[in-house]
């Protein structure tokens, strides 16, 4: 029940926001990439949205922009909460998409970062450690992507056992 | 007679190691429950001399692989059955360390015999507590019988080693 949080954001910086919805208490703003780190200072700092719950990534394959980075918020004063998501393009002829941090805001988006990094391949400038979390190092893509193909194993080690 | 007497003697052997297997549980997942519920007291492994688990692999003999085996685990999985003693046997507990079970993906190891040798398997998700016990029964028959990996290597070394006319004492079978 936070609309009343996503009016204040939404008068703050009217150019940043794309769009944004507000059903049955589920509060949305789609921000531009560049503005993010505004944004996230201005509700951390003056609205109060102290709790990051969540940093995450989705693929629309097909669509352009093609990746969408996803925040939850929510403020421990008020148990409001808000969902921001950020339109990431995959970048002309680089493998992949640019968005900047925020784990100086939140020490908990370090590693939630690198998770988004380590699945969709989505790069976090500024991160002070932007390396695989879940994923071997030895692992070449980025396993959730939708053009990975969903069967495809890289082994660190097989043997064969049979005795003939 | 020396002969007779030595296969005798190997099934004596059998006998005793089969009631006394020490167990190193492997477990990464939810099969741990059903692995804990079948050590526990009312189904009791220990009824079948297995009911040890060592956490240790030098001084255990009987590899459970509990639950799922990502790529990831699969090299230290290697790592702890080539720590075990010999002779040592290897059970797949649940349909995870056997096939993979429902995981068909990037991350999991399409059952754990890809990495080790597996002497029984046991099905289920997860396996009910008398289920791993049949499965402890097949594996100590495997034992009486000689014929689980590691018996069936030995014999296949000494085959080998009989036909060898180079006197090398051991040949490896499986590099």
């Amino acid at each position: 029940m936070s609309k009343a949080d996503l009016d204040k954001l939404v008068a703050q910086y009217p150019a940043a926001i794309v769009s944004s919805h507000s059903n049955f208490g589920d509060d949305t703003a789609v921000v531009t990439k560049e503005s993010l780190k505004d944004v996230m200072r201005f509700l951390r700092d003056t609205v109060g949205f102290d709790l990051l719950v969540s940093v995450t990534a989705a693929d629309y394959f097909g669509r352009e922009p093609r990746f969408e980075v996803v925040y939850h918020l929510r403020s421990m004063a008020t148990g409001n909460r808000l969902r921001i998501k950020v339109p990431v393009h995959e970048e002309e002829g680089g493998p992949s998409a640019e968005v900047a941090t925020v784990s100086d805001l939140w020490p908990t988006a370090n590693w939630q970062e690198r998770e988004a990094y380590d699945m969709f391949g989505i790069k976090f400038s500024g991160h002070p450690d932007l390396r695989r979390i879940l994923m071997y190092e030895e692992f070449v893509g980025h396993p959730l992507r939708k053009d990975y193909p969903k069967e495809q194993r890289q082994p660190l080690i097989r043997r064969d056992y049979s005795l003939s | 007679m020396a002969e007779s007497y030595t296969t005798r003697l190997d099934d004596a052997l059998s006998w005793a190691r089969k009631y006394s297997l020490f167990t190193y549980p492997f477990v990464t997942a939810c099969c741990g429950m059903e692995y804990m519920a079948t050590a526990a007291s009312k189904y009791d492994i220990a009824r079948f001399g297995a009911e040890f688990p060592r956490f240790s692999p030098r001084q255990a003999d009987l590899l459970f692989v509990v639950g799922t085996i990502t790529e990831r685990q699969a090299p230290v999985l290697h790592r702890i059955w080539m720590q075990m003693a010999e002779p040592k046997y290897v059970i797949a507990f649940g349909v995870c360390a056997s096939t993979g079970g429902f995981y068909q993906n990037y991350n999991t190891v399409p059952g754990c015999d890809q990495v080790i040798p597996v002497d029984v398997y046991i099905p289920g998700c997860p396996p009910r507590p008398e289920q791993v016990l049949d499965g402890l029964i097949l594996l100590q028959k495997k034992i009486q019988d000689a014929t689980t990996w590691v018996q069936r290597r030995d014999r296949k070394e000494l085959e080998l080693q009989a036909q060898s006319t180079d006197g090398r004492k051991r040949l490896p079978v499986v590099a």
